[in-house]
C-alpha cells in the first residue's frame, strides 16, 4: 500500500488513512505535522482497485464504520475523527 | 488543500451559492469560512473526478447510484445537525455553531458501512428511526406523495420536481411516501 513518509520526532508507529478532499482529515494531518511526530500517511481516495480495497479492509478492521480519518498508533490504538486531545495523549506530546 | 483544474474564482462562487441556498431553506453554513472553503474545493474536485459532489469526508464508490446518499448535502443532514450540531463533514451546522456560541466537534458516521449497505430503503429506514406504518383508509389519492430525502420536503404530483425546492436535491434523491 502506498504510504506517504513525514520524518519527525519517532513516538512509535504512526498510521493515518485520510482522504485527500476531507477537512477533518487535513487538520489531523497537520496537527501530527505541528507535533512535530514521525509518521506515514495515506489518501485512500487517490489509491484503485485492490490497493483501495486493502486500505479499507485495514481501516475497518480498527474501525468498522469505515470512516475518515482513522489514526492507528502502534498498531494497538485508533483515534477516529479529528479529536486533538485523545491525539496528544496517545502520542504523549 | 488545492487541486489542480480546480480555480479558486470557482471556489468563491460555489461557496457564496452554497451559503445563500442553505439559508435560503433554513439551514446555516460553519462561520469557519478557511474550513468551509476547503470543503467546497473538496466537493467541485469530486464533481471533477466523479461526476456529481460527493461528500468530501467519505469515500465514494464513483457510482453516482452507490453513492446517491452522500451527494451534498447528504441523507443524513438533517439527524445529524439535530444529534450533534453539524452534519458528518461540519459544512452545515445549528444555531449555536453558527453564532459561535459552540465549536464543531467529530460526528459519528450515520451511513451504514460498505458491508450493510445492500438495500437502500432498508438500510434508510433503519438508519433513520422506522415510521409507525400509516394506516390510512384505502382512498385513491389522485396523486401520488414524494419524498424528499435530504430534506424531507413532500410533494403531492405525478413525478417529484427537477430539484427540490428547497434543498435543492436531484430528482433521483426523491422516495415515493405515499
Amino acid at each position: 500500500m502506498a504510504f506517504e513518509h513525514v520524518n519527525g520526532k519517532k513516538m512509535g508507529k504512526v498510521m493515518l488513512y485520510a482522504l485527500s478532499t476531507c477537512g477533518w482529515c487535513a487538520k489531523t494531518k497537520e496537527l501530527l505535522r505541528q507535533l512535530g511526530v514521525d509518521f506515514d500517511y495515506t489518501y485512500v481516495d487517490l489509491l484503485e482497485g485492490t490497493e483501495q480495497d486493502e486500505a479499507m479492509n485495514m481501516v475497518e478492521r480498527w474501525n468498522p464504520s469505515g470512516s475518515f480519518p482513522t489514526l492507528v498508533i502502534n498498531d494497538r490504538k485508533s483515534i477516529v475523527g479529528f479529536r486533538e486531545k485523545e491525539i496528544r495523549e496517545a502520542l504523549g506530546v | 488543500m488545492n487541486f489542480a483544474g480546480i480555480d479558486e474564482r470557482e471556489v468563491d462562487r460555489v461557496h457564496e451559492l452554497l451559503k445563500k441556498e442553505a439559508a435560503d431553506g433554513g439551514y446555516r453554513f460553519n462561520p469557519d469560512v478557511e474550513f468551509t472553503k476547503n470543503l467546497v474545493r473538496g466537493l467541485l474536485r469530486n464533481e471533477q473526478r466523479y461526476g456529481y459532489r460527493a461528500c468530501p469526508c467519505r469515500l465514494a464508490s464513483g457510482k453516482r447510484a452507490e453513492d446517491l446518499d452522500i451527494i451534498c448535502p447528504c441523507d443524513y443532514r438533517d439527524a445529524d445537525i439535530d444529534e450533534s450540531g453539524a452534519c458528518y463533514c461540519a459544512l452545515y451546522v445549528n444555531e449555536s455553531i453558527a453564532n459561535g456560541a459552540k465549536l464543531a466537534a467529530p460526528v459519528p458516521e450515520r451511513r451504514p458501512p460498505r458491508s450493510r449497505r445492500g438495500n437502500r430503503n432498508t438500510v434508510r429506514s433503519v438508519q433513520t428511526g422506522s415510521l409507525p406504518s400509516l394506516s390510512l383508509p384505502s382512498l385513491s389519492l389522485p396523486f401520488p406523495v414524494w419524498r424528499c430525502r435530504v430534506c424531507g420536503y413532500l410533494c403531492a404530483r405525478e413525478h417529484p420536481p427537477e430539484a427540490c425546492p428547497i434543498c435543492k436535491a436531484s430528482k433521483d434523491r426523491f422516495e415515493r411516501f405515499i
